[in-house]
């Protein structure tokens, strides 16, 4: 096939937000072309990356849909393609984008048509992560990303957003540039950056392990893991409805991925070595954030500590290296990525209703709002990881993966699912239970149309994924036992040479 | 005789000076007719420049050479001297320095990196030095009812005085150690043994530093950033540094070459020292002609870096880091240019707020600017950093990269101020509408060259990459 889908894909939300820029007017039309740009420019994004899915073939083991073109001579090609893998975070990016547009035309009150590019722009630097098949591309896009957070949660977001902007900001860049230098060498240890011909090349182990911890500093943070998650619940605060949604929902799967396709692609050794620190920090996350998330007072807040508690299990899942795990850890990222979005989006509606994220301000909001009621008991059961939905499912296959490598470890992380129900139902109850505590709840209006839309669409595939999670595991099925095959080859290679 | 073809550029830069100068007297009100002169001049040496052979040539005894790496060097010199008087019409007009002398002593300035830059010999190099620093000293107190101005040239006098000296001392102890003033003869005779040349090797490095402004001499910069009128601080922000820092590459390069282990930690101090300095200096400054200048010793530290590693890698990656801050620092300079209200300039980075609700467009040129000064991806700043540490990391100087990289975390901090400053905080009143095509073309153009450098890079590496220098 000659069309080149990926740069497509990747470059369709530029071109909008582009279009975007140079539309002029009274206020009153930009602000409507605007909308209707963005909305169809994420739209026709998404129809691409289903047909993507659909011409996608999983039985093939080999990156798919490949593009290299000569970027920088002799130094960078760029080069794109996609694997089982990398094509779920696809689908997740395009699916999101256009609820987050959506519900930000709800809820943004100024500088729309900016507001729209810079989630445009967003979506095409997290597509290019996704489907970067070089480390200087990958990294170009994995750290482009910062920009247009930055200005999400600095312009539009709460009373403290310079704080917050700031540390996402400079936590994050801290993080990658240390990777910047792992990558850096690892073109002058190989004299390549290529990914699929690193993927052959066995890196000597006297490198592997800083590089691996290069690496991870970059990934650890952007996950995040415990230690490094502090800046998260401040980010996902005071960003707006839609920055939330999509720090929680993408931005942090990134991180995963680079888990995945790098650490444990590239370093398979320094993976072996480093896992029962990675279980460590992983265990610790589960179970501390989610103690704190017990304590919290804001709805936000919570959602973002629960966030990294189930973070946590994706860590696990990766390093366990078992079939089980790393399946597990992909549709748990994914699940995430809905259910993290749809509460978000659930927080997002009481917000813009009485602009207070607090849960004591709340309470009895059944009685005045059944259909929210309901959506959000879905997306809180789903958060807690009930049978039927897909919480469910990728919790469950991290636990059998990390059950495989350490009881210990599986038995503690297991922990972490009766305190997400803890917190989550306890959060459920003093929202929409009890008595009506505030006289302004009463003014409150039910869901709009355009937000039982966006509801219905996150709380279909949560609930189809949790019945019949089959088609994840035919997309990714093959690619992962490609990359277990190829991590056991590579690391009986450094074994044996160890051994003689 | 013949030899006179290969200079054609200078000698039509010194003829203009002088033509000029003798209009500006005879004719009257001729600023204007000056200014533009000067202009059409650069755009023309640019053209008698570019038509020569990249054969590299050495002529006057081998006292000056014509080679790819001057070409290039002294093309970026004249092209951002232009783009420097394009954008800084209006300003001179509003501060009352339109004398007919300003662009003429530009044009002297400019004609004195030129010489620097092709200098092969001691003498040639000093006097093109000295060509460059007088008419900087005149620039910088230009405004002379100003008290900053007038501190600011002073200033930069005594210091660079000094610092001419040392480097004068040094030369002395080259030439009286080596028996010649001629770069391949220093070249062949100086060996690790050679204490005394040593020493002129380790004063002239000083009085270079001094001259690209790399801690610990760095003193006279914030000052004189901040004390000269805007328009001369973007020239001082441009030419001098593309002249130090070609000087200080040819130095390096040619008649140092076999002691690269003498002079190697010395620039790496100096490299390690101005990226730290420049990113925490930075961080208390409100004052934006200032903090462009602890910005700009910060951003002198990643090109020695470069320098640093004495390899070609490095040579090449030094050569794309200039000519991108040039365009950074360009645009930079051309946003400050815009502070106006009223006919009075503005430099306090309060005075920025609201910039983003008055002029968004200027906004957004400000912001990509001040992102790709960040070195953030995938913006041009990131790639001239990215270059750098290339070549760093080639040479194994893992310390130094890892030093650079996380300054590179701390200065994104202020750069980030300046960026709140315009996005988030509340706006203030206004500044005016800017009407002047040459500063808006500047900022445009520098704008939305950093903005798509990344869908072709090769064309600049392409460029650089046979460049050689030995």
């Amino acid at each position: 096939m000659n069309f080149p889908i990926l740069s497509a894909i990747i470059f369709t939300p530029l071109v909008g937000a582009l279009f975007i820029f140079i539309i002029n007017g009274n206020q009153k039309n930009i602000e409507k072309n605007s909308k209707y740009v963005a909305i169809f420019t994420s739209l026709v994004n998404f129809l691409l990356s289903t047909f993507l899915w659909y011409s996608f073939d999983n039985t093939l083991s080999d990156f798919q849909f490949i593009e290299k073109k000569v970027w920088i001579e002799g130094l960078v090609n760029f080069q794109l393609g996609i694997d089982g893998i990398s094509i779920l975070f696809i689908l997740l990016t395009t699916f999101i984008t256009p609820i987050c547009i959506l519900s930000g035309i709800n809820s943004i009150q100024f500088k729309i048509k900016e507001f729209l590019i810079a989630i445009l722009v967003m979506e095409t630097l997290m597509l290019g992560v996704f489907c970067s098949l070089d480390l200087v591309i990958f990294y170009l896009f994995f750290e482009g990303g910062l920009i247009p957070m930055f200005l999400l949660i600095g312009i539009w977001g709460g009373p403290q957003r310079v704080y917050s902007a700031f540390k996402f900001f400079l936590f994050t860049l801290l993080g990658s540039v240390l990777m910047l230098i792992a990558i850096i060498s690892i073109y002058w240890i190989t004299g390549t950056t290529d990914v699929i011909a690193l993927l052959d090349i066995r890196i000597s182990q006297d490198y592997q392990y800083l590089l691996w911890l290069a690496f991870f500093s970059s990934f650890a943070v952007k996950l995040p893991m415990w230690p490094f998650h502090t800046w998260l619940p401040d980010a996902h605060v005071e960003a707006p409805t839609a920055g939330s949604v999509i720090l929680a929902a993408i931005l942090l799967k990134m991180a995963g991925y680079g888990f995945i396709r790098f650490s444990i692609g590239l370093f398979p050794l320094a993976s072996d070595y480093f896992t029962p620190f990675i279980f460590t920090l992983s265990v610790i996350a589960i179970i501390y954030t989610s103690l704190i998330a017990l304590m919290q007072e804001d709805m936000k807040k919570l959602i973002a500590y629960s966030s990294v508690a189930h973070m946590g299990f994706v860590t696990i899942g990766i390093f366990s290296i078992t079939k089980q795990g790393l399946e597990g850890s992909i549709i748990q990222m994914i699940s995430h990525g809905l259910i993290s979005a749809a509460l978000f989006l659930s927080v997002g509606v009481l917000y813009d209703r009485f602009h207070s994220r607090l849960i004591s301000s709340y309470g009895g909001v059944v009685n005045i709002m059944p259909k929210y009621a309901l959506v959000f008991m879905i997306f809180t059961l789903a958060a807690l990881g009930l049978p039927g939905t897909s919480g469910f499912v990728g919790e469950f296959l991290t636990l059998v993966g990390a059950f495989q490598k350490s009881i210990l470890v599986a038995v503690l992380a297991s922990f972490g699912v009766i305190l997400a129900a803890a917190y989550m139902l306890w959060l459920y109850g003093r929202v929409i239970f009890g008595k009506i505590s505030n006289p302004a709840i009463k003014e409150f209006k039910d869901l709009n149309k355009m937000e039982i839309y966006i509801f219905a669409s996150l709380a279909f595939f949560i609930i189809f994924f949790g019945f019949y999670p089959d088609p994840l595991f035919k997309t990714i099925g093959v690619s992962i036992n490609n990359l277990i095959e190829n991590y056991q080859n590579n690391l009986n290679f450094y074994i044996t040479k160890v051994n003689n | 005789m013949d030899q006179i073809t290969y200079i054609l550029p200078e000698l039509f830069l010194s003829f203009a000076i002088i033509v000029f100068l003798m209009i500006g007297v005879f004719v009257k009100k001729s600023f204007k007719l000056v200014y533009l002169l000067v202009i059409f001049s650069l755009v023309f040496s640019t053209a008698l420049l570019l038509n020569q052979s990249d054969q590299a040539i050495k002529i006057f005894n081998g006292s000056y050479i014509i080679d790819e790496f001057s070409i290039f060097m002294k093309t970026l010199a004249l092209l951002f001297c232009l783009f420097v008087l394009l954008s800084s019409k209006d300003y001179i007009k509003i501060c009352k320095i339109d004398k007919i002398e300003y662009p003429i002593i530009i044009l002297a300035s400019t004609l004195g990196v030129v010489l620097m830059i092709s200098s092969y010999d001691l003498i040639v190099f000093y006097l093109g030095l000295e060509m460059q620093s007088l008419s900087l000293y005149i620039l910088a107190s230009f405004r002379k009812n100003n008290i900053n101005s007038t501190e600011a040239g002073l200033k930069y006098f005594v210091l660079s005085a000094l610092a001419s000296g040392i480097l004068l001392y040094g030369c002395s102890l080259i030439y009286g150690f080596t028996s010649s003033t001629n770069f391949d003869v220093i070249a062949k005779n100086l060996n690790s043994s050679n204490i005394g040349a040593i020493f002129g090797i380790v004063f002239i490095i000083v009085g270079l530093a001094f001259k690209v402004s790399a801690v610990p001499f760095h003193m006279w910069t914030p000052d004189v950033y901040e004390g000269s009128p805007t328009s001369v601080t973007t020239f001082f922000a441009l030419i001098p540094k593309i002249a130090a820092l070609s000087v200080f590459i040819r130095f390096m390069y040619v008649p140092f070459v076999n002691v690269i282990d003498q002079w190697q930690s010395i620039i790496i101090f100096l490299s390690i020292a101005s990226m730290i300095f420049g990113a925490v200096a930075a961080i208390g400054q409100s004052n934006i002609k200032r903090l462009m200048a602890y910005s700009a010793i910060g951003h002198m530290g990643y090109a020695l870096a470069g320098i640093a590693t004495g390899s070609n890698t490095g040579l090449q990656a030094t050569m794309i880091y200039l000519t991108i801050y040039l365009t950074m620092t360009l645009g930079a300079f051309t946003c400050i240019l815009t502070m106006k209200r009223e006919n009075n300039y503005f430099e306090n980075i309060n005075d920025l707020s609201g910039l983003s609700k008055n002029h968004p467009l200027i906004a957004f040129c400000f912001l990509i600017i001040l992102f790709s000064l960040a070195g953030i991806p995938p913006l041009a700043g990131f790639f001239a950093k990215f270059y750098i540490f290339m070549s760093v990391i080639e040479s194994k100087m893992y310390f130094l990269a890892i030093i650079g990289l996380l300054t590179t975390v701390i200065s994104a901090f202020y750069y980030l101020r300046i960026i709140k400053i315009i996005y988030f905080d509340k706006p203030k009143k206004s500044f005016d509408q800017i009407y002047d095509w040459g500063l808006k073309s500047s900022l445009i153009l520098s704008t939305v060259l950093i903005l798509i450098y990344f869908i072709q890079p090769s064309v600049l590496t392409n460029v650089v990459s046979s460049i050689n220098i030995n």
